[in-house]
C-alpha cells in the first residue's frame, strides 16, 4: 500500500482556461469528480428547498397570515418536498457513495464510469425539468406555476380534471428522469462493491459504509421501479386516455397510493441507510474503538432492507383498508423497530468505554443518535394504527419525518461533510466555525421540530396554508418558525466554512483523524487513479493493522 | 390587510338558535383549555379507545427513551477524552453475542406487547357490529365543503353535521358513510374519532357516539386542492329531543317568498341554480351546498364565516375575498340585486 502519488497530466497543469476546466468537469467519468458534482448540485437545491421552507414557515407564523396566496403555498410545499427528497438528499448521498465507495473498497473507479456520468446528468436534468415548470407549465403567460399536488401527488388531484396546464407533467417527468439516474447509480454501486473489492477484502471485511450502501442500492432498484411505473401510468392517464387513476371512469385512487408508498417507504431507508453508513464510520474513529458487533450490524441492515419492503401501507392507515390489512402493517412496521434499535445499541456500545473526541463530525453524530432515537419512538407511535388515525396527516407526522430527514439524515450528512472534507479538498476546515454551525443548527432544529409535534396533537392537519385562531396552535407555530431562522443561519455558517476552508484552510494531510479505512491511505485529495498500488487488506481496519503491527485486527475478527 | 380584515369572519362563540320549535339551547362548548381539537380530550368511544392505546404506547416509548437517553448521556459524559489523556488507544472491543442477544430479545418482546394492544383496539373500532338504532349519515367530500345526507330521515344539509348525543342509557351511535365527489378528503374531528379518508370510488365508513352535548370542531385532513385549509368541520351533538326537532325542521319546505320574491327571481334566473338546491323551488343543482335551510346554519363557506347577512352578501359578491380558490364564482350582481338576493337567502329557514 503506497501513499506516493504518480504525476497525472491533468493535475499538474498549472493554469488552464475556464473553458478547459468546465469541459473537464462536464465530460468527467471520474467517480470523485462525479461525486463532487452530485454534492455541489445537491447543495444548490438545498438552498432552493430551504428558501421554500422559509416561505412556508413565514406564512404559518400566525393564524390568517397572508404572506403568500394559497396557490403559492401549495406550490411551495410540493416543491419543497420533491426538491428535498429527490434533488437534495438522494443526490448528496449518491455523491458521497460515489466518492467514497471505490476508495473504501480499494478500487480505482466505479465499475461503470460512463454509466456513472450518465446517471448524474439524468438526475441533474430531472432537477432542471422540475424547476423549468416555473416558466414551462403554463407558458410565460402563467409563469410561476409550479406543481401543486403535494410530493406524493395523490390521485385524482393529478388528473387533467383537477390539474390543468403542465405543472403536474413537469413533476412526473422530473421524477421519471431522475429515477433512471438513481437506478443507474444503484446498479453501479452494487457492481462496484460486488466486483471491485481489493485483494483480501471479503464481504465480511468491507467497511460498514459499503455494506449499508450495498443494501441501499438494492432498495433503490426495488423501490424506484414502481415509482417509475406509476409515473408512466399517470402520463398515460393524462395524455393517452388511460384510466388507471381516473376515479370517474372506474379507476382507483387507492392504487396510486399503493404504488407511491411501495416506493415511498423503502425510499426512507434509501435515505437513512447512507446516514447510518456515515455514523458507522465516524463514531468508531472518534471513539477510538472498532464498530461494536459488526456482523450484527450487517444483519440488521439486511433485515431492515427486507422488512422495509413490507411496510408501505402504514402510510395508508386512514384509507380504509380494513382491520386485517391494518393489523398486518402494524406488525411489519413495528418489527422494523427491532433491527433499527439494535443499530442504535451497537453505536452506543461502540462509544462505551472509548475515548470520545468531540470534533464537529462527532458532535453531529451524537446529536443524530439522540434525534434518531426520538424519531424512531415517534415512528413506533405512528405504527400503532389507531394512534395513527389521530396523528396521520397532522403536524405530528410532519415533525416525525423531519426528525428523520433533518435530525438523522441531514445531521449525519453534516458530520460526513466535516469528516471527509479534508480528504476531498486536502484542506482542514475551521473547527470553531464548525462548532458554531453545529450549535446554531442544533438549537434551530429543536426549536422547529420539537415544537412542531404539539400542534399535530392538537388537531392541526398538514398542508394547510392558514389556520383558525383559537385552536391553541398559534404559539407553537410561532416558535417553529423562529427555529427556522437559526437553521438557516447554521447553513450559511456551514457554507462559509466550506468555501473559506477550501481557499484558506491549512493542508490536511492524508490521514488527519488517525482513521482506519482505505481512503485515508491515499493522498488528500486522492489522485485520479486513487491508489498507486491496489492495496491488500487482512481485516476491516487495514490502517489499524498498519499502525499497530503488534496488535492487528485480523487476529481477533 | 386581509389578515386583519379576515378576522371578522371568525369568532363563532355566540349561542345559537337550534331550531324553531324547540326552546333555544345554548350549546356549551365544553372545550379543553388547550384546544378544541385536542386528541387527548376525547368525547366519543372511538376517540377514547384510541386515547387509551395512545397512553400505553406513550408510556412504553417514554420508558425506552429514558433508558436509552440516559445511556447516551452517560457515555458522552463518562467516556469523553480527558485533557490529561495518555494518548493510548482504549481497549478494542469487537462485540459480544450475549449483549446482542439481550438487546434483540427485549425489543422483540416490547414489540409483541405493543402489537397485541394495538390489534385489540383496531378490532374494537373497526369490527364493531352495527346497532339497530344507529343514525346513518352519508358524508360527501367536495372541493371545498361537506355534504351530509341522512337517507333514513330525508335530510340534506351541508358543512354542519347534526347528531344526537349517545349516553349509556340510550346509546345512539352515528354511522357515517364517507364518499367523495371529486378528490381525496379526510374526515377528522379529533375529539370524536380518528380520521378516515373520503376517496372517490372507494366508499369508507366510520362511527361516532358522542357522550356530551356540544359543538365539535375539525377539518379536512387530506390535501384536496387550493382551499384544503378552509374545509372546516363542525359537528353539533344535540340531545335526542333537540336532534329530532332539528330533523323535523329540516324536512319541512323552507319558508321563502314575500318581500324577498325579487331575490328569489334573481336566484332562479341566474347561475345560482346550476349548483344549489332549494327544495320546492326551481333550484335543484347538486354541485354546491343545499340551501333549503341555509338560515338554520351558523356558518357559511364550510365553517369559514359566520352566517350573517353581511357575510352572505360579501360571499355572493366575491367568494375569493373570503376563500380564494373556492369554486363558487363571483356573481357580478348590482348592489340592488345583491340586497334582494341576500334578503331571499335570509328567508330560507
Amino acid at each position: 500500500m503506497s501513499t506516493e502519488s504518480i504525476p497525472w497530466p491533468s493535475a499538474t497543469a498549472g493554469s488552464r482556461s475556464f473553458v478547459d476546466t468546465l469541459h473537464e468537469w462536464v465530460t468527467t467519468v471520474d467517480h470523485k469528480r462525479l461525486g463532487l458534482l452530485y454534492i455541489a448540485y445537491a447543495l444548490v437545491f438545498l438552498l432552493i428547498g430551504g428558501i421554500e421552507a422559509i416561505v412556508i414557515r413565514i406564512q404559518l407564523i400566525r393564524p390568517h397570515n397572508d404572506f403568500v396566496s394559497p396557490q403559492v403555498f401549495n406550490r411551495m410545499f410540493t416543491m419543497h418536498g420533491t426538491t428535498m427528497i429527490f434533488f437534495v438528499v438522494m443526490p448528496v448521498l449518491f455523491g458521497f457513495a460515489n466518492y467514497l465507495i471505490p476508495l473504501m473498497v480499494g478500487a480505482r473507479d466505479m465499475a461503470f464510469p460512463r454509466l456513472n456520468a450518465f446517471s448524474f446528468w439524468m438526475t441533474a436534468f430531472g432537477g432542471l425539468v422540475l424547476y423549468f415548470s416555473l416558466i414551462g407549465a403554463n407558458g410565460l403567460y402563467g409563469a410561476g406555476n409550479a406543481p401543486d399536488v403535494g410530493w406524493f401527488a395523490y390521485a385524482p388531484l393529478t388528473s387533467q380534471t383537477f390539474s390543468l396546464g403542465h405543472s403536474t407533467d413537469f413533476w412526473t417527468l422530473a421524477l421519471l428522469v431522475s429515477g433512471f439516474g438513481s437506478v443507474g447509480t444503484a446498479i453501479n454501486i452494487i457492481a462496484t462493491i460486488v466486483c471491485l473489492r481489493c485483494p483480501g477484502m471479503t464481504l465480511a471485511k468491507m467497511p460498514l459504509f459499503a455494506w449499508l450502501n450495498l443494501v441501499m442500492a438494492g432498495l433503490v432498484i426495488l423501490a424506484v421501479s414502481p415509482l417509475t411505473a406509476a409515473q408512466i401510468m399517470l402520463l398515460v392517464d393524462r395524455y393517452l386516455g388511460g384510466h388507471f387513476f381516473d376515479t370517474q371512469a372506474g379507476g382507483s385512487a387507492v392504487i396510486w397510493m399503493h404504488f407511491f408508498w411501495i416506493f415511498g417507504h423503502p425510499e426512507v431507508y434509501v435515505l437513512v441507510l447512507p446516514a447510518f453508513a456515515f455514523a458507522s464510520e465516524i463514531i468508531p474513529v472518534f471513539s477510538r474503538k472498532p464498530i461494536f458487533g459488526y456482523p450484527v450490524m450487517v444483519g440488521a441492515t439486511v433485515a431492515i432492507g427486507f422488512i422495509s419492503m413490507s411496510v408501505w401501507a402504514h402510510h395508508m392507515f386512514t384509507v380504509g383498508m380494513g382491520a386485517a390489512a391494518n393489523t398486518f402493517f402494524v406488525i411489519s412496521t413495528m418489527a422494523i423497530a427491532v433491527p433499527t434499535g439494535i443499530k442504535i445499541f451497537n453505536w452506543l456500545a461502540t462509544m462505551w468505554g472509548g475515548k470520545l473526541e468531540f470534533k464537529t463530525a462527532m458532535l453531529f453524530c451524537v446529536a443524530f443518535l439522540f434525534q434518531f432515537l426520538v424519531a424512531g419512538l415517534t415512528g413506533v407511535m405512528l405504527s400503532a394504527a389507531p394512534f395513527n388515525w389521530q396523528l396521520g396527516n397532522s403536524y405530528f407526522v410532519v415533525a416525525h419525518f423531519h426528525y428523520v430527514i433533518v435530525g438523522a439524515i441531514l445531521f449525519t450528512l453534516f458530520g460526513a461533510f466535516y469528516y471527509w472534507f479534508p480528504k476531498m479538498s486536502g484542506k482542514m476546515y475551521s473547527e470553531t466555525v464548525g462548532k458554531l454551525h453545529f450549535w446554531l443548527f442544533f438549537i434551530g432544529f429543536h426549536l422547529t421540530f420539537d415544537f412542531m409535534h404539539i400542534p399535530g396533537l392538537l388537531g392541526m392537519p398538514r398542508r394547510i396554508y392558514t389556520y383558525e385562531p383559537g385552536r391553541g396552535w398559534d404559539t407553537w407555530n410561532l416558535i417553529v418558525t423562529i427555529g427556522v431562522f437559526f437553521q438557516a443561519a447554521g447553513i450559511l455558517v456551514f457554507l462559509v466554512n466550506l468555501l473559506w476552508s477550501y481557499y484558506r484552510g491549512k493542508p490536511a494531510g492524508s490521514d488527519p483523524w488517525d482513521a482506519w479505512t482505505l481512503e485515508w491511505s491515499t493522498n488528500s485529495p486522492p489522485p485520479a487513479y486513487n491508489f498507486a498500488l491496489i492495496p491488500t487488506v487482512e481485516s476491516r481496519r487495514p490502517l489499524w493493522d498498519l499502525k499497530h503491527p503488534d496488535d492487528p485486527d485480523w487476529k481477533y475478527e | 390587510m386581509q389578515s386583519r380584515g379576515s378576522n371578522r369572519w371568525h369568532g363563532l362563540r355566540s349561542p345559537i338558535l337550534l331550531c324553531v320549535c324547540c326552546s333555544t339551547t345554548a350549546v356549551a362548548d365544553r372545550v379543553s383549555p388547550l384546544s378544541p381539537t385536542n386528541i387527548f380530550a376525547p368525547a366519543s368511544t372511538p376517540a377514547k379507545s384510541i386515547l387509551g392505546l395512545s397512553l400505553f404506547v406513550l408510556a412504553v416509548t417514554g420508558a425506552i427513551f429514558l433508558v436509552v437517553f440516559t445511556l447516551l448521556l452517560y457515555s458522552v459524559v463518562k467516556f469523553r477524552k480527558r485533557k490529561n489523556d495518555d494518548g493510548r488507544e482504549p481497549p478494542q472491543v469487537y462485540g459480544s453475542n450475549q449483549v446482542e442477544l439481550a438487546w434483540t430479545v427485549i425489543p422483540v418482546l416490547i414489540v409483541v406487547a405493543l402489537f397485541m394492544a394495538t390489534a385489540r383496539v383496531i378490532a374494537s373500532v373497526q369490527k364493531t357490529a352495527r346497532p339497530e338504532n344507529a343514525i346513518e349519515v352519508i358524508a360527501i367530500g367536495h372541493q371545498f365543503w361537506w355534504e351530509y345526507r341522512y337517507p333514513g330521515l330525508g335530510v340534506v344539509t351541508a358543512n354542519e353535521l347534526h347528531v344526537p348525543v349517545s349516553d349509556t342509557n340510550n346509546p345512539t351511535p352515528t354511522l357515517i358513510t364517507l364518499l367523495s365527489a371529486d378528490t381525496d378528503h379526510s374526515f377528522w374531528v379529533p375529539r370524536l374519532a380518528g380520521k378516515t379518508d373520503l376517496i372517490p370510488n372507494h366508499p369508507n365508513s366510520m362511527w361516532i357516539d358522542p357522550h356530551e352535548i356540544g359543538v365539535y370542531l375539525g377539518q379536512c385532513a387530506q390535501y384536496c386542492g387550493t382551499q384544503h385549509a378552509k374545509m372546516l368541520l363542525r359537528v353539533y351533538v344535540q340531545s335526542r329531543e333537540d336532534f329530532d326537532c332539528w330533523v323535523q325542521q329540516q324536512t319541512l319546505p323552507s319558508k321563502g317568498g314575500g318581500r324577498a320574491s325579487a331575490g328569489q327571481h334573481i336566484f332562479e334566473t341566474t347561475a345560482c341554480i346550476s349548483c344549489h338546491t332549494v327544495a320546492g323551488s326551481a333550484a335543484n343543482g347538486r354541485f354546491g351546498p343545499d340551501l333549503t335551510h341555509l338560515m338554520s346554519r351558523d356558518t357559511i363557506a364550510a365553517g369559514v364565516a359566520t352566517n350573517t347577512p353581511e357575510h352572505l352578501r360579501q360571499w355572493i359578491q366575491n367568494p375569493d375575498a373570503i376563500k380564494p380558490g373556492s369554486l363558487m364564482p363571483a356573481m357580478q350582481l348590482s348592489d340592488q340585486e345583491l340586497d334582494a338576493l341576500t334578503a331571499y337567502l335570509e328567508t330560507l329557514h
